[in-house]
């Protein structure tokens, strides 16, 4: 498999694969933190975690229509725009979900699975009835386009590296919420002792609803992020859905480092085996894989050491 | 009781002429009627159907949930259009079409449930539907079992052919070799990456195509699927720019087709400077809506219709399509084939005079469509349509120009010799 290549070719090959599995592994770990914090920190199974992505996906749409008709002249800048719109509506669709639903449901996790599967059908047909069924096209500022040509055959697309420095923004943003902040301490203290939590005056509900919107509006910026390198329509959400509880799980549910190393080695994998192997194939290697390895470890790589 | 014994000679007479006076008027208000409007139930439908003395049921069977809805949205349109259409010039026979709309839920076996339902308890006299092979595999024991008549309007793969089906779309061997056959002659091409979601139609039609490429003395220099629903490209696209094919022969379905174009584009594959040049069988102007006309610029795709096509035929579809249903749509090659579906059945039924079955099938071969949007179609023995196949080059606006048509009708071949 190596014999078909000169050896510049497989430093490029490697080189260009390395790359491309880094941006990969910036999609999962964009397409997991939301849920890495719903569910590894609360507990609860959100099967709409897809639909808050494409709703994140469908403002960017909207605000790319609006800049495009009325401010012509700004539209270099919207992206950043529609990612605060994503981040500020779905979180507030998070409360608001939180609020009418999940919160009855916090002792019955598997029901929650059940009612938010419910709530991604309810999104998906909300969506074709405001949006149309068919895929709408997000177009992009011409500074989010093309590529920097490193070598003849090395390339880098510019929103690749985008993606990727969103992704590290977002990710010591959430690490500094969850670790220093008094919001991240107190998500904490009420997913290790509720009970204990409550009684030394942390207000629990409120600490769930903001974590349950945070992991909602994480959620809705990278569907805003992937409105450059995927489909906006109304089924796309569930185009992430595996692929993300996979990282997750993977990872060891509780633990936000876990899912960063497992997206990391997911998407390394990945990327290198569907190079020397088909599509297909290298998607199998990987589930197989992962299935081997939860055998062994069924908390994830990382878990975290957690009274019960 | 007494006079009608008299004698049984005269008897039979006098019934024989009283059957004829009867018969007279009854004979002249038939005869008038048909030249009025229509003829009688009994004559034009012996089977049975959901046919009264004014209305005529059939059948739409298509995802308007689920998965499929995207594509399928714009065949439900184009079918209820031309049944529209033919109502205002007086329906068929002289009967309006009436039709009863289910939803297949991009679900199989679903399909398979609706189209009995439509065959059995709704005796449709025909049904317009489909868009997978696997929706359309799964609806042809049903048809096959009580005797329906299917106009599928999808292009596909060619491998099949039913006595219950007539084929709107085109097969394979329509669309891949002709294209092929352009892209070598014209762009001189002499290498192919080959590039698939992972399911029958596209490996199906890939090695269609690699057989041809090698039968001209051409080379692939890869070949590779991804599952449904894809999303990262760039590994293969890394791929492509190593192995520098003359053609990228892309058959990805789906909102896969989005990310696959928005990723070659930033991975600066310049579409528009023709090498590598993209050649597509699945890229029509519907999903170019959801692609972006300045992603897929320059790319190549082989059909049998464009929206753009100028004939007055198609003018006055895109008119009306528009007209009923919104200036902003667009019109891809499957909405045009579901399109010709209630027409090519008007014009079986018309030419069988019945409605029954078996005889709109004996009439279907050979049926000619002057009005077709795409020009002119005909029906052949094996229930596909003879059409000419065009390549349109994507334009940033999301149409397609229209660079080359086959000069002459190409013969439909769902089962090729040697390319199976």
């Amino acid at each position: 498999m190596f014999a078909d290549y000169t050896s510049a070719e497989l430093t490029a090959i490697f080189a260009m694969q390395g790359f491309a599995g880094l941006i990969l592994f910036s999609v999962f770990v964009l397409m997991a933190l939301g849920l890495a914090i719903i569910f590894g920190q609360m507990g609860v199974i959100n099967m709409a975690h897809g639909e808050f992505m494409i709703l994140g996906a469908y403002i960017t749409y909207l605000t790319s229509q609006f800049f495009s008709s009325h401010l012509p002249s700004l539209f270099d800048g919207y992206f950043f725009v529609a990612m605060l719109l994503a981040f500020v509506v779905t979180a507030a669709l998070g409360a608001l979900v939180e609020w009418l639903m999940i919160r009855h449901l916090y002792k019955r996790p598997l029901d929650t699975l059940l009612a938010t599967w419910g709530l991604s059908l309810i999104l998906q047909q909300l969506y074709r009835t405001v949006f149309g069924a068919r895929e709408v096209g997000v177009s992009l500022p011409d500074w989010l386009m093309g590529s920097y040509a490193i070598t003849d055959i090395i390339e880098v697309p510019i929103n690749g590296i985008f993606v990727m420095g969103l992704t590290i923004i977002i990710t010591f943003g959430v690490y500094l919420t969850m670790q220093k902040s008094r919001l991240g301490k107190q998500t904490r203290a009420v997913v290790q002792n509720r009970a204990m939590a409550g009684a030394v005056g942390i207000n629990t509900e409120r600490v769930d609803r903001y974590t349950f919107a945070l992991g909602c509006g994480i959620a809705g910026v990278a569907g805003s992020a992937f409105t450059m390198v995927g489909s906006t329509g109304p089924t796309a959400g569930q185009l992430y859905i595996v692929d993300t509880f996979l990282v997750v799980v993977f990872g060891g549910a509780s633990s936000l480092l876990g899912t960063v190393a497992s997206a990391f080695t997911i998407s390394q994998a990945q990327s290198t085996m569907e190079f020397f192997l088909s599509g297909s194939m290298a998607k199998v290697l990987t589930l197989l894989t992962v299935v081997g390895i939860l055998m062994l470890r069924p908390q994830g790589l990382f878990s975290l050491k957690v009274r019960r | 009781m007494q006079k009608l014994k008299t004698s049984g000679v005269s008897n039979l007479l006098r019934r024989r002429v009283l059957k004829g006076m009867m018969a007279l008027p009854a004979a002249m208000l038939v005869s008038q009627l048909s030249f009025a409007a229509s003829p009688s139930t009994a004559e034009v439908n012996t089977t049975g159907l959901a046919v009264t003395d004014d209305t005529v049921k059939v059948g739409i069977l298509h995802s308007v949930t689920g998965t499929m809805a995207i594509s399928e949205t714009g065949s439900v349109q184009a079918e209820k259009l031309a049944i529209e259409q033919i109502n205002a010039m007086g329906g068929v026979l002289g009967r309006k079409i009436e039709y009863i709309q289910e939803d297949g839920a991009s679900d199989w076996p679903t399909f398979a449930e609706k189209s009995k339902k439509l065959l059995v308890k709704d005796k449709a006299a025909a049904v317009f539907g489909c868009w997978t092979s696997a929706s359309r595999k799964a609806v042809l024991p049903v048809f096959e079992q009580y005797n329906g008549m299917l106009y599928y309007p999808t292009f596909y793969e060619g491998l099949e052919q039913s006595p219950n089906v007539i084929y709107t779309g085109q097969e394979a061997t329509q669309q891949i070799i002709a294209g092929i056959d352009w892209v070598t002659k014209t762009k001189g091409a002499k290498s192919f990456f080959l590039l698939g979601s992972d399911y029958i139609w596209p490996r199906t039609s890939n090695k269609i195509a690699r057989k041809h490429i090698e039968k001209l003395g051409l080379k692939v220099v890869g070949e590779e699927y991804y599952p449904l629903g894809h999303t990262q490209f760039n590994s293969v696209i890394n791929k492509i720019k190593l192995k520098k094919p003359d053609v990228i022969y892309a058959i990805v379905v789906g909102g896969s087709n989005v990310a696959f174009y928005k990723q070659l584009k930033a991975a600066g594959i310049d579409m528009t400077k023709e090498k590598p040049l993209v050649l597509t069988i699945s890229v029509t102007e519907d999903e170019i809506l959801g692609i972006g006309g300045e992603n897929i610029q320059g790319a190549y795709a082989a059909m049998k219709y464009f929206q753009s096509l100028t004939n007055t035929n198609n003018q006055e579809f895109v008119a009306a399509f528009k007209e009923r249903w919104g200036d902003d749509i667009v019109i891809g090659d499957v909405t045009q084939a579901a399109y010709l579906g209630p027409w090519l059945w008007k014009a079986a039924v018309e030419k069988a005079g019945s409605f029954d079955i078996d005889k709109v099938r004996a009439a279907s071969p050979n049926l000619e469509l002057t009005t077709a949007p795409e020009g002119y179609v005909k029906v052949h023995e094996n229930h596909h349509l003879w059409s000419k196949t065009r390549i349109g080059h994507a334009k940033a606006d999301g149409q397609y120009e229209i660079v080359y048509e086959t000069d002459e009708l190409i013969e439909p071949n769902p089962f090729p010799e040697g390319y199976q």
